[in-house]
């Protein structure tokens, strides 16, 4: 189904939810685009988790990987450009039944809401935040990104981008309270799915940067490591993202790193040794505001009124 | 006042006293206590903070000047008034930034420390003698009193118990029991939790003062006060809006610090807890609005506070939560503008950014509290309102609402005024999520974890299902839907009440905090034979009906704002006139030739300014 191979999926006995559940309209991003298999994944693994689709909310911005809540059955919310983070955190900040996954674009992350995401990773509010990174702005035409590479040749740079991309990952790992950090890429499937996956289990905000290709715009940009999977680093760690053996083995260059290891992460980050997928960094211990957030959630309304009455009557005459 | 010695005190019906000094030196402190012992009698009371232009100032000057104004009286007190009855000023120069503001007339009393006239600094000795000789010629009534010396007696540092002795000396002057004073001193050092040693310092200080008072003042006043009907609270209009949304059940306030705004937040995050609220303070004022429209999308009730520069970087926000039809408070304590303007000072500028201020066509409620009072229960209108027709809900106070001070009924709590608990409950299946009410524009609302309401909120054009749509039937159907819940709300509100008499020469409109003022100027003109009126419009969005019909029994009709608009004196055709701003939407609503009256000092405007200009404006007809 998809084009994915079911095997590498954990079957799911006493099955309530089936894919359909999380199916809604039919995605219109354009033919091979990244975005559709990073759908998939999501819509598997809230099958394989059994996520009730009513207790599940997508919040994404604006530009074409936003468009995703729209293609799922559960709630959403499809914000404004650049606002996705501040949206989901609002919704987390109160409710911690829910499962949030946020979809947002290069643009959209990097960007206009650059702030909100430094301040988020620092929030550490449960939530996976999925960066679908095509390196380029999609939705409004082929504009230089922060994260198009130095001469790629946009409508905005037609001679090419004058300025270096910001690096997402060592961006992230440079920000206090990052709690999880990962690298995956659209053209695997299986490694897509275990990361996500991964993510969704963490205890915190789980921030996976998707490699992901615009067909239109940055079709070719990882060629060099999609022609040559030794080209790609692939970390692995029983605290990180596994993969089967069999998978494994299509990564001739591969390295055990322990995510607890940040000042290795950030090494592993620069891409010296290759392109690393895989967790670089994961922190269970790291504060986390949504359960500050949520203290006093359960305060009776006889409680509420006698509490406004007690400040009330400091200002008594 | 004269200086005869007499027992039986001079009756007064009101006073207007303010207290200066450098800041740390505790006029505000003082003027508070007084303050709220008068309220506590059962006067009306008003209090106006005179808040230094700097942090840390130096002594001893004119940006330092810190302090409170009070104008109390036997009956209700609604505005600030004109210039004070008596000031005591710690020094000169703090005294001079109150006569650049006009706070001063002929005749006001001046209570100065006379510890400058034998400084031993000669450049301070002059300053002091030379503003002596400015004071009387300026008309004054110049009292220099011992206030440092006398509480050096008591103290080493007279900076720090100056002021509650002459709260005690004003007690004295005043005929008032000290025995309020006392209970007062006690509950403010305990609230800040200084032990008892500062309370009997204090006490000592506050009985000196009155004992200096009763030997020495040769004239002595009294206010008659009956004893309130009813318990009161005293605040200033943020300490209510923060209370307001306790009582109305707000579970989250998102915000980002801006002044005048941030102390609404302050109070908060310092009792909200209490009653299971949350207070977040984002990274700016674009995330602090998306937070909580994400919060109550998620069925959490939410109020964002903030103030001009604040709601210009909400727009696109308040926009989306027009769009969604998500339910949102947003209160905008109001500052002068443009730009970083007037941070501390007040205005009435923002009205139309509010009404209309966003892309597209955005309809949404705009409400305007008048009075402290309403800061607390527009709370929990605006709460009720935005769940009722799923709509963001603006509420427009200003500075001056926001640090005045006034004493109102003790409000009868409620558990209906709390939001609803969110309601979990499967969803009926075949509802949409935006199956809008032809009549009304309401649609039921879904909210995640209802089991079957799964939908996907989005502020792309939309049909009733919230499916991405751009044919242009549904665009406009949507368009009506969302307006019709405007005119929905209009149809449930009466016409502003009219002030004064039902008919006559002039009928003056305004909106917000200028109420006591305005209307107090109608009383005072009326009292003279002038035939004025006054109406005050609290629904700005949509606007309360009747208007037209109020209008035409008056022979002209005229806003009073705080904001811009070209005055007479610019050279400039009547259709390039720039207007006031509710004049501009109360012309295009009624096509009656509304005037406007408005000015932007920065300050409140006292009742003698509207005085003013009613009598131009019936001048100019005449
Ligand atoms: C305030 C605002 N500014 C600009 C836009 C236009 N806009 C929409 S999407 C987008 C960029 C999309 O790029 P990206 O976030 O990388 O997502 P992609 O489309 O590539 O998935 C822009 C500039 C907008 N919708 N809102």
């Amino acid at each position: 189904m998809y084009g994915v191979k079911t095997d590498w999926f954990e079957p799911s006995p006493g099955c309530h939810y089936d894919l359909e559940d999380y199916e809604s309209l039919e995605a219109r991003w354009c033919p091979g685009c990244g975005d559709h298999a990073v759908l998939t994944a999501i819509q598997r693994i809230c099958r394989d988790e059994q996520l009730p689709p009513h207790e599940t909310v997508v919040v994404s911005g604006i530009g074409c990987s936003s468009r995703f809540p729209h293609y799922m059955k559960t709630y959403g919310f499809h914000g404004l450009h650049g606002r996705a983070l501040p949206l989901a955190e609002g919704v987390r900040s109160r409710r911690p039944d829910l499962n949030i996954f946020v979809a947002t674009g290069d643009g959209d992350c990097c960007s206009i809401g650059a702030g909100h995401w430094i301040h988020a990773i620092r929030y550490n509010m449960k939530m996976v935040v999925m960066l679908f990174d095509n390196n380029v702005y999609g939705l409004t035409k082929n504009q230089t990104s922060p994260t198009s590479s130095h001469g790629q040749r946009t409508n905005t740079h037609p001679r090419g981008a004058w300025l270096q991309p910001i690096d997402p990952i060592q961006t992230t790992l440079g920000i206090t309270n990052a709690s999880f950090v990962a690298q995956t890429i659209d053209w695997h499937p299986a490694h897509l799915t275990a990361t996500l996956r991964a993510a969704h289990k963490h205890d915190g905000l789980s921030f996976v940067r998707i490699l992901q290709r615009c067909p239109h715009y940055t079709d070719d940009i990882f060629d060099f490591a999609r022609n040559d999977a030794s080209k790609i680093l692939l970390m692995t760690h029983p605290d990180g993202v596994e993969v089967p053996a069999a998978v494994a083995k299509g990564f001739p260059n591969a390295t055990s790193h322990d995510p607890s290891n940040i000042d290795e992460a950030r090494r592993l980050a620069c891409g010296e040794d290759g392109l690393p997928i895989g967790l670089f960094y994961r922190n269970p211990d790291a504060q986390r505001y949504d359960l500050f957030s949520i203290e006093g959630l359960a305060t009776p309304r006889a409680e509420k009124i006698a509490a406004v009455r007690r400040v009330l009557d400091g200002y008594r005459v | 006042m004269m200086d005869v010695p007499t027992t039986e005190p001079l009756e007064i019906r009101e006073h207007i006293v303010e207290f200066v000094s450098d800041s740390g030196e505790g006029a505000q402190t003082a003027g508070q206590l007084f303050a709220s012992v008068c309220a506590r009698s059962g006067a009306g009371v008003w209090t106006v903070e005179i808040i230094p232009a700097e942090i840390e100032p130096p002594v001893r000057s004119r940006a330092g000047a810190s302090g409170i104004r009070i104008r109390f009286g036997s009956e209700e007190v609604t505005n600030m008034g004109d210039e004070a009855d008596l000031v005591v000023a710690f020094n000169e120069q703090v005294l001079y930034s109150r006569i650049d503001q006009g706070a001063l007339r002929e005749g006001t009393v001046v209570v100065i420390d006379d510890v400058w006239a034998t400084h031993r600094d000669e450049s301070v000795k002059a300053a002091y003698n030379a503003a002596m000789e400015d004071f009387a010629e300026r008309g004054y009534d110049v009292r220099p009193m011992p206030l440092d010396k006398e509480t050096a007696k008591l103290t080493e540092n007279t900076r720090r118990g100056k002021n509650v002795w002459v709260v005690g000396m004003l007690a004295a002057w005043y005929s008032m029991d000290l025995a309020p004073f006392e209970d007062e001193v006690a509950r403010i050092f305990n609230r800040k939790r200084k032990g008892q040693a500062v309370i009997d310092a204090n006490h000592k200080m506050l009985r000196a003062g009155h004992a200096w008072g009763q030997k020495n003042l040769p004239v002595r006043l009294r206010v008659p006060v009956e004893a309130a009907p009813k318990p009161k609270v005293v605040m200033n209009g943020n300490t209510a809006v923060a209370m307001g949304c306790m009582a109305a059940g707000i579970e989250v306030c998102s915000m980002y610090p801006i002044t005048p705004a941030t102390s609404a937040s302050h109070y908060l995050a310092a009792a909200f807890d209490q009653a299971g609220g949350f207070v977040h303070q984002a990274e700016d004022e674009i995330a602090a609005v998306a937070f909580a429209i994400g919060a109550s999308y998620a069925g959490k009730t939410a109020v964002t506070i903030t103030s001009g520069p604040g709601m210009a970087l909400k727009t696109e926000l308040i926009g989306l939560a027009v769009m969604g039809e998500i339910p949102l408070v947003i209160v905008d304590v109001q500052r002068g503008g443009p730009s970083t303007g007037l941070p501390t000072k007040v205005e009435q500028g923002d009205l139309l950014h509010a009404v209309y201020g966003h892309p597209g066509d955005a309809p949404k409620v705009v409400l305007a509290p008048s009075t402290i009072e309403e800061c607390f229960h527009y709370m929990v209108t605006a709460r009720k309102l935005a769940e009722t027709f799923r709509t963001p809900v603006i509420v427009l106070t200003d500075a001056n609402l926001a640090t005045g001070q006034a004493p109102f009924d003790y409000p009868e709590l409620s558990e209906d005024w709390l939001s609803p608990p969110i309601d979990q409950s499967p969803w009926s299946g075949s509802t949409r999520p935006y199956e809008w009410d032809d009549k009304t524009g309401i649609s039921p609302r879904p909210i995640p974890g209802q089991e079957g309401g799964q939908f996907v909120l989005t502020g792309l054009a939309h049909n009733e299902k919230s499916h991405i749509a751009y044919e242009s039937a549904l665009n406009q159907h949507a368009m009506e839907m969302r307006s019709r819940k405007m005119a929905a709300l209009r149809a449930s509100l009466k016409p502003p009440p009219v002030v004064g008499g039902d008919d006559g020469d002039l009928l003056i409109v305004g909106w917000g905090s200028t109420r006591g003022a305005i209307e107090e100027a109608v009383h005072t003109m009326r009292a003279e034979g002038v035939k004025v009126s006054s109406a005050h419009l609290r629904f700005l969005a949509p606007m309360e009906p009747g208007l037209t019909e109020i209008f035409a029994r008056f022979g002209k009709v005229m806003t009073v704002e705080i904001n811009y608009s070209d005055g007479d004196a610019i050279d400039i055709d009547q259709e390039g006139r720039r207007r006031s701003q509710l004049a501009i939407m109360l012309r295009s609503a009624t096509l009656v030739d509304v005037e406007s009256w408005s000015r932007v000092p920065g300050q409140p405007l006292p009742p003698s300014m509207i005085i003013g200009a009613i009598r131009d404006a019936l001048s100019e007809d005449a």
